[in-house]
């Protein structure tokens, strides 16, 4: 790690305990990914349903739910493991601290969740009439409730930006580590949430119109390149704090995470950006399903240096 | 009454008494310290000079620690004291990211976070700390900084100038000073921390938080299995492991 040390004084530690490392490693990263799926799917499901007929998207009310559903029980399971003590979880509901983000962001993600499970059962039973045979009280209830969906979609679209979001509030409160700054992490989660949500749909939209896909592809297009060029202006232009600049300033010297750093950049951001691009006017989709997945890895392996990266630093 | 701690680093020789005194006092397990006096070599030869910084808990008053934890187990005393209540941890490690001292660990034996508490329980029995009790030249000064006339405040007002904290442009407002500190000592971006200049060679970076023992599934088994199988081997257990610790730490 790079230090500020002035040469005449050669201040060196002769004595000292080791620096305590990654405390949030990958478990909290694959946290962050599948969160950024199970938020992006809605965001993506509520613009694509304002552009286009239901009928250009004939999955898509029964699959949003589904890949919400799973992304979400993937993030708070990760979120569980990650806990030394997994089982007082149930602190966080019988003694919240308000003015954390963990508290808040634990709260709502499970709200959030129940919706997207309400949502699930709706667009399931639906899309599959003999799902659960006549006898199913569960199916006939979510059928007989069928427009409760697009009741409960508006509050999912709103109540998904903060849930997208608070990990980033979370970043921001871990005053320790000053290379996350709220303003930035809030946009890149947001970004990682358009990037994720529209690559995951890209997947699935085998069966839509030419103009639904085009509207992924350019979704797609777009956060990866506002991303690229947060990450890129922050990797570069991190000048204004001392812990920032020495922490980027490790990296950039080839120290471990460079390559992971490029090599998540090169997937996930600059080649889904040119293969997004030419699909937008080709419709290809092999080139774009490539696209979205590499996509998903990049943000991955980003994301995964992102958040240890600035735990090397020494803080005392 | 806000209770606040002063060290005078022109007094402190590094006997690390304050630091053992703590482990005893605390129980605190291998692997893991409450208060530990960094040296720090400075200068070129023959012109050097070697200083000694016991770092604790600040006791900030606008805690960030305080601010993250999801449950409250991080908590203010009316006395100013930032208490930890391990019952009510759940090991999110949200404060050791939010803590820009570093001053929070894993219990390895509990797993459960855990940090310098000014003994808290000694205070309430109307005893000193247990490092301020052990330190032979008294560079360790603890008491009322709200009372004009309680020793630490005498000292400050005497050193008014030579008073720091550390980071202040992190705005916690510590109730932790120092006189006879300079920026080499009490910012750790300025001096390096070199392999093999250091006592505890090869050591850079704690391979593990919490229990080195203790695997994802321990942690859910835990309260069937009980916790006899854990040991606290983890500072052995590190010592075979300093090539991973060389090659990932980053120095
Ligand atoms: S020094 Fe760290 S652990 Fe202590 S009160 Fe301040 S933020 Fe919390
Ligand atoms: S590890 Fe424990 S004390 Fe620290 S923030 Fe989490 S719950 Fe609070
Ligand atoms: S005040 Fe108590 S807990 Fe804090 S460093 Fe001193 S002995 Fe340790």
């Amino acid at each position: 790690m790079v230090e500020n040390t002035i040469h005449a004084t050669q201040a060196i530690v002769t004595l000292d305990v080791p620096i305590q490392g990654i405390v949030w490693g990958s478990i909290i990263t694959v946290n962050m990914w599948a969160k950024s799926i199970g938020t992006g799917v809605v965001f993506l499901a509520a613009y694509l349903l304002y552009r286009h007929k239901k009928e250009s998207m004939p999955n898509l009310r029964w699959i949003m739910p589904v890949i919400a559903f799973i992304a979400l029980n993937v993030f708070l399971l990760f979120t569980l493991i990650d806990l030394h003590q997994p089982y007082r979880m149930i602190h966080i509901f019988t003694h919240p601290h308000w003015t954390s983000s963990i508290t808040v962001g634990a709260w709502l993600a499970s709200l959030f969740l129940g919706l997207v499970t309400v949502l699930l059962l709706i667009g399931v039973a639906d899309a599959f009439p003999t799902l659960g045979g006549k006898n199913c009280k569960l199916s006939a209830l979510a059928r007989n409730n069928s427009a409760v969906y697009e009741k409960i979609m508006p509050f999912l679209v709103f109540l998904a930006i903060p849930v997208t979001t608070y990990t980033a509030i979370i970043m921001a409160q871990s005053s320790a580590r000053e290379l996350w700054q709220a303003p930035t992490e809030v946009m890149q989660m947001l970004w990682a949430a358009f990037m994720a949500g529209s690559a995951a749909l890209i997947l699935v939209s085998g069966s839509w119109s030419k103009e639904a896909r085009k509207d992924l592809a350019f979704v797609l297009t777009i956060a990866v390149f506002f991303s690229f060029a947060m990450y890129m202006s922050e990797y570069f232009f991190s000048f204004k704090s001392s812990e920032a600049e020495a922490t980027l300033a490790f990296v950039h010297a080839g120290g471990a995470y460079n390559v992971e750093f490029w090599t998540g950049m090169t997937l996930g951001f600059i080649i889904p950006f040119f293969l997004g691009l030419s699909t937008i006017k080709s419709d290809n989709i092999t080139l774009l399903r490539l696209a979205a997945i590499l996509a998903l890895v990049g943000l991955f392996l980003v994301k995964d240096v992102w958040l240890k990266i600035p735990q090397m630093l020494p803080l005392s | 009454m806000k209770l606040g701690f002063l060290v005078d680093l022109s007094l402190c020789m590094g006997c690390k008494g304050c630091e053992i005194a703590c482990k005893v006092e605390n129980e605190v397990p291998l692997s893991s310290w409450r208060l530990r006096v960094k040296y720090i070599d400075l200068g070129v030869f023959p012109e050097t000079k070697r200083s000694f910084t016991p770092l604790r808990c600040n006791h900030c008053e606008s805690a960030p620690c305080e601010r993250i934890c999801p449950v409250s187990a991080l908590h203010y005393l009316e006395n100013g004291i930032v208490n930890i209540d391990s019952s009510r941890c759940i090991g999110c490690a949200g404060c050791m990211m939010a803590c820009p001292y570093g001053a929070i660990y894993m219990d390895p034996e509990t797993n459960t976070a855990d940090k310098c508490t000014y003994c808290a329980h000694r205070i309430e029995s109307g005893m000193m700390p247990a490092c301020v009790v052990v330190c032979p030249v008294e560079a360790n000064i603890f008491g009322d900084i709200e009372d004009d006339n309680s020793h630490i405040s005498r000292y400050i007002m005497e050193h008014k100038g030579a008073v720091q904290v550390r980071k202040p442009e992190k705005h916690t407002s510590p109730t932790h000073f120092y006189v006879g500190g300079g920026n080499q000592t009490l910012n750790p971006l300025a001096h390096q921390r070199l392999e093999g200049f250091s006592l505890f060679n090869d050591i850079t970076h704690l391979e593990h938080v919490g229990d080195k023992h203790h695997s994802i599934l321990d942690r859910f088994l835990a309260p069937f299995a009980g916790h006899a199988k854990l040991n606290n081997d983890n500072f052995t257990a590190m010592q075979e492991n300093v090539e991973t610790h060389s090659k990932e730490g980053g120095h």
